[in-house]
């Protein structure tokens, strides 16, 4: 099982990659750590049915971080949600893939995101209309650390935890940098897990490349049947050899030639990894 | 549809919505109210009673009252959000832009106390720019209603019609200008009256000013159009040039800015279609203020005098 969802892991960033590099350029970085999450929804842990994506009891996904649609169209095409070659049409003029994610343009995705910090409330509207339409369906929303500084956060945050939203999880990317540098450096976060404990809500912290990890605190937090947020502590560009030895990995120009390296090293560190 | 005789409202602007709004949710199970504290001011405590699992108040938080509410729509719920105009405008706008408008969802918008209606909040809680800001929501529809009747009525259509609204409301008595049984078109003005010198496009609370000032025209001989105007986005472009062919000029009266409210949408339409001399009643580009509304009326220009001073000015300009 584990095997499978390293697996998906590695194939979404390789997707992801190639999508970028036909493009010229793309948000790699928060792309990349967000890659072993995914496979893990995908393919463990959500409701779904790609073929049939409006499905009413569905679990929703709601990419908050929606710069790094990349790595969530490479799991969707992964899943069938539509033709893997579509992926190569990333920001070209007219797709249907653009850099932020759109639900009216897009096969697989629920809601719209990019204005940072808009989309935790989005997704416990999600969550709540559900509920109180007696709909058995969960929401996972990613945020990025970077976009916790948005307000907007933590008016969802309060109001999820006040309203018991216990079908919404949040799930954090704590890859500690953010556009202009690293969080510490531009405006801290102090204690992640303390203030998300602060307001009521069960945390879980999990190696958010350990797709092993992830599934299990998912999974707990699942269980909890309270508000409840799952930390990934995560690493921008991970997975990608290119982006993670590069300081700036926010939004890089990126070749073929880079993304041929990136995806053989990616075949080769799978092979080490598989049990 | 007009009154015989126009009489200040029985009940409040804010009771009428209120009603309106349950009588739609028993007809709609899927009709949910959203608040940010403002339950008494906006006047839907009475939702709450009537359906107490079908009303969500946030507490002071615009910005995600309006994200979820955008989320609670891409399920099926219709969320009827209220707040302040200024702030479910100018503190959300990114937030109506892109939660709601962006992702064609499916939002209902009530900002309270418009323009000078605002009185005794004073300039902080005065929006006379709110539909200035929403007319730049690419297929966002703006309704500004001029009483009760017409309030109620657009409720249902708002509860009836996917897509997103911003309504600018009054929480006080008004003047009623409808009987009961009025009904609207949506996108559609009314013509009050029918003239052929000048014709006065008014919205809100202006419309009772617009038939004030008819009245002080008439009595010099003048023939005034009357029109009110009260979905000012998609604007009635029909009888913006039925009225520019029919009269001699144009004036716009809106408890508003005159920068990108009723004024400028209706300038828009005359300058690309049918040019024709418009004078504009509004605020001259000013921040509101505390006190009554009929002082602030003194205060802004706003009055039938006003009107009346500006469709003279008109017919002499021309």
């Amino acid at each position: 099982m584990y095997n499978r969802m390293k697996t998906a892991a590695a194939e979404i960033r390789k997707l992801a990659i190639q999508a970028m590099a036909a493009a010229g350029y793309g948000h790699i970085g928060g792309s990349m750590s967000i890659c072993d999450v995914l496979a893990v929804l995908y393919e463990k842990i959500l409701n779904i049915e790609p073929k049939n994506p409006q499905k009413k009891d569905r679990d929703w996904v709601v990419l908050s971080k929606g710069h790094s649609g990349p790595a969530l169209y490479a799991a969707l095409a992964y899943k069938g949600y539509f033709d893997k070659k579509e992926l190569l049409s990333l920001n070209k003029n007219g797709t249907n893939l653009p850099s932020h994610c759109d639900r009216l343009k897009t096969r697989g995705i629920d809601l719209s995101t990019g204005s940072l910090g808009q989309g935790i409330s989005l997704g416990m509207g999600a969550a709540y209309g559900n509920k109180i339409q007696g709909i058995d369906s969960y929401v996972y929303i990613i945020l990025g650390d970077g976009e916790l500084q948005e307000g907007q956060v933590w008016e969802a945050v309060q109001f999820g935890a006040h309203h018991n939203i216990d079908n919404a999880i949040l799930i954090v990317d704590n890859n500690k940098r953010q556009l202009d540098g690293y969080v510490e450096e531009v405006c801290r976060q102090y204690n992640l897990r303390d203030k998300f404990l602060s307001f009521g809500y069960q945390v879980f912290e999990a190696d958010g490349h350990d797709t092993k990890d992830i599934y299990e605190k998912l999974l707990k937090a699942k269980a909890t049947k309270k508000p409840s947020a799952v930390i990934l502590d995560t690493q921008k560009g991970y997975g990608c050899c290119f982006a993670e030895i590069e300081g700036f990995n926010h939004y890089m120009v990126i070749t073929e030639e880079m993304a041929q390296k990136a995806i053989s090293e990616i075949d080769k560190r799978l092979k080490r990894q598989l049990c | 549809m007009l009154r015989q005789k126009f009489e200040l409202d029985s009940i409040e602007m804010r009771r009428a919505y209120c009603d309106a709004l349950i009588e739609e949710a028993e007809k709609n199970p899927n009709i949910v109210a959203v608040d940010v504290d403002v339950q008494y001011s906006m006047g839907t405590k009475p939702f709450y009673e009537r359906f107490p699992n079908r009303g969500i108040n946030c507490g002071i938080m615009e910005a995600h009252g309006i994200g979820f509410s955008a989320g609670l729509s891409a399920t099926g719920i219709i969320p009827f959000f209220h707040a302040f105009g200024v702030f479910a405008t100018r503190r959300a706008f990114d937030q109506v832009f892109l939660s709601c408008a962006y992702q064609d969802l499916n939002v209902k918008i009530i900002g309270g106390d418009a323009g000078v209606t605002a009185a005794a909040n004073g300039g902080t809680h005065m929006p006379f720019e709110d539909m200035g800001i929403m007319r730049n929501v690419p297929k966002l529809t703006i309704i500004e209603p001029a009483d009760s009747a017409m309030y109620k009525d657009a409720v249902k259509f708002m509860a009836n019609t996917h897509g997103n609204f911003y309504m600018r409301s009054n929480r006080r008595k008004t003047v009623r200008i409808y009987n009961d049984d009025a009904r609207f078109i949506i996108g559609k003005a009314n013509l009050l009256k029918e003239g052929r010198d000048v014709a006065i496009i008014a919205c809100g609370i202006m419309v009772y000013q617009a038939l004030l000032a008819w009245e002080m025209l008439k009595k010099e001989g003048i023939s005034a159009m009357v029109i009110d105007m009260h979905t000012i986005k998609p604007i009635d472009k029909d009888i913006v040039r039925y009225a520019a062919e029919r009269c001699k000029a144009v004036v716009t009266a809106e408890n508003h800015n005159i920068i990108n409210g009723l004024g400028s949408a209706v300038a828009e339409v005359l300058s690309e279609e049918c040019p024709t001399l418009l004078k504009r009643v509004g605020v001259k580009d000013e921040f509101g203020e505390v006190g009554t509304q009929e002082y602030l009326m003194q205060r802004f220009n706003l009055t039938a005098l006003d009107i009346y001073k500006a469709a003279k000015k008109c017919l002499k300009e021309v």
